[in-house]
């Protein structure tokens, strides 16, 4: 092996080394340094638990109305014309280009006790900040662009021409999307939201804004991980971050997995 | 069931595909729409099917008029030029499809697979893949599908276009013998002239989103209404106002009166056919067309001077 080839796989194996893998190993190792019983205990908290349902309900709420969103955005944007698509094609990738804080922060402004929405909301009795609908609402925001993203380009190279020959045949527009569209789309679609439900379970800087943090009440389990370590529960801190790498690493093991199929197929 | 287009436009942006056509159909015919790229054929064959909608005209379907309806209440089959398979089903169930949208039982369903299969010799790749087919077996399994709901009317747009010569041909052959058997009125879109001579009943010739002329085989041939259909349907040799096909061509190796002095520029060995590339006098250049034996017996060669005069002529005026 040359020199030079040596080098280069040197190079970026140490700066994946240095950048991914020595923090997620050293997270590993602080949270059974200790026992791991300190861990376990620090899991089984109420607070912690809360978090993490909290969590949960924010990923269970954001993905599916995105997946669906990015799915029908996907075919009016490939298959038809409309005046602002070009726009609305751009408006999808807003998210990716906000910072989260920016986002949080246009939320709150908006759903606040003085806001264009607010106002009305408080009027029924229904509290948005603070409290998980700002929690989903956020999430939501952040994670819109996956689904969308993926299934565009995919859409596009299959082209329409199955679709057509569905219709000749005498299928409805609906059944040719079940039968046709959808499973010609369908790794792109299973990968999309493997990276939407990744985005909704790792955001802080929305959800930090909106939700105030308050313990056993409006906090995520990645919000969680910050409060734990700022009351110098280390045990705590770590035992949640390993739990969300885990979720991680579950995560990446599936996109690297859906990956090669969308290629060849 | 017959089809008729009448006056039927159709422009993309800027683009006029169809300039106020109107073709006939006879019911139980095989008949081709024949041009060059752009000509409007496809197009038209895509009105006729209602996966485009005309700008102005109308589509009639036996005495129905049915140019407001949507692909799948025309009853037609359609065949692609990339037979639009539907790749992550099996050949046995995209075969199925028509028949299982339209709910029909389970056993029948299966009757009919097993028939066409048959029928387009696709034996024992029932649950095969369309990926793991060659061009033309994708293609048959193409038709197989469309004709699977026994439509009215067959359209077929460039179907062994993105096949190679020889698998073209042979399914250019099977293709006349199954519309010999079934009598469905069939239309097919080429650009390829020998294709549309050797399986057309009657070809409707088209140019720049109009029709030229419409005929059978031979008339289209021998009497054709204009030039582009001269110059485009067989080879034809311009000498001042006239054309003559290059089997028109007389070459003997002495002058007689009516002949004219030419060059040989090139002699090609095509099989049966020889055709030999002469200049002029003044400068023109001609293709002959020979027999193998009558190349033989005038022992040509490259550079010989010979004398070409024309047996039969055309004008248009």
């Amino acid at each position: 092996m040359s020199v030079r080839r040596l080098g280069l796989r040197s190079v970026a194996v140490g700066y994946l080394a240095v950048i991914l893998v020595a923090p997620l190993g050293l997270v590993f190792y602080r949270t059974f340094v200790n026992s791991a019983s300190a861990a376990w205990e620090a899991l089984s908290d109420k607070d912690t638990r809360h978090a993490f349902q909290v969590t949960l309900l924010a990923v269970g709420i954001a993905v599916p109305l995105n997946t669906v969103f990015g799915v029908a955005a996907a075919l009016a944007i490939v298959r038809r014309k409309f005046p602002g698509k070009g726009l609305v094609n751009a408006f999808i990738d807003l998210p990716l280009a906000l910072s989260p804080v920016v986002v949080g922060f246009s939320l709150y402004l908006l759903y606040g006790r003085t806001g264009w929405f607010g106002t009305y909301f408080l009027r029924h009795g229904i509290q948005i900040l603070f409290a998980w609908p700002a929690i989903v609402l956020a999430t939501i925001f952040v994670s819109v662009p996956f689904v969308a993203r993926e299934v565009i380009p995919t859409l596009r190279e299959v082209g329409d021409e199955q679709e057509q020959a569905a219709r000749t045949l005498g299928a409805t527009g609906w059944q040719t999307f079940w039968r046709i569209t959808l499973p010609s789309i369908r790794w792109a679609v299973i990968y999309g939201v493997v990276l939407t439900t990744a985005r909704c379970l790792g955001e802080y800087g929305a959800v930090a804004v909106v939700s105030g943090s308050i313990q056993g009440k409006t906090e995520t389990a990645t919000l969680r991980v910050q409060e734990e370590y700022e009351n110098l529960n280390f045990a705590g801190a770590y035992g949640i971050s390993l739990a969300l790498a885990a979720i991680a690493i579950l995560v990446l093991i599936l996109m690297t997995a859906l990956r090669p199929r969308e290629t060849a197929h | 069931m017959s089809i008729s287009a009448r006056n039927v436009s159709k422009r993309f942006g800027d683009f006029v595909a169809l300039d106020d056509v109107s073709v006939e159909v006879a019911p139980g015919s095989l008949t081709a729409l024949l041009g060059p790229s752009g000509s409007g054929k496809s197009t038209l064959l895509r009105v006729i099917a209602g996966l485009e909608r005309p700008d102005s005209g109308s589509v009639f379907l036996g005495s129905e008029n049915v140019t407001g309806r949507p692909p799948q209440d025309r009853g037609v089959g359609f065949v692609f030029q990339h037979y639009a398979a539907f790749k992550h089903m099996t050949v046995h169930d995209n075969i199925a499809f028509g028949l299982s949208i339209r709910k029909r039982p389970k056993d029948e369903i299966e009757k009919r697979v097993a028939e066409l299969l048959e029928l387009v010799q696709l034996e024992g790749l029932a649950k095969r893949y369309p990926s793991q087919l060659s061009g033309g077996q994708r293609q048959r399994m193409g038709l197989a599908r469309a004709l699977a709901v026994d439509p009215e009317v067959l359209l077929l747009d460039e179907p062994f276009g993105a096949l190679d010569a020889r698998v073209r041909a042979e399914l250019r052959t099977w293709l006349r013998r199954l519309h010999d058997e079934t009598h469905t009125t069939t239309v097919i879109v080429t650009h390829d002239q020998e294709e549309a001579m050797e399986v057309a009943d009657e070809v409707v010739v088209m140019n720049r989103g109009r029709v030229e002329q419409v005929a059978g085989p031979r008339d289209l041939y021998d009497r054709p209404a204009n030039e582009f259909v001269m110059t485009f349907v067989g080879q034809a040799n311009r000498m001042g106002d006239a054309f003559v096909r290059p089997h028109d061509l007389e070459l003997t190796l002495e002058p007689n009166g009516a002949t004219r002095e030419a060059m040989i520029e090139r002699i090609l060995h095509l099989g049966f056919e020889v055709r030999v590339e002469l200049v002029r006098d003044d400068g023109v250049q001609l293709s002959v067309q020979l027999t193998r034996d009558e190349a033989e017996r005038l022992e040509l060669e490259r550079g010989q001077i010979v004398f070409v005069h024309p047996t039969h002529e055309t004008t248009f005026s």
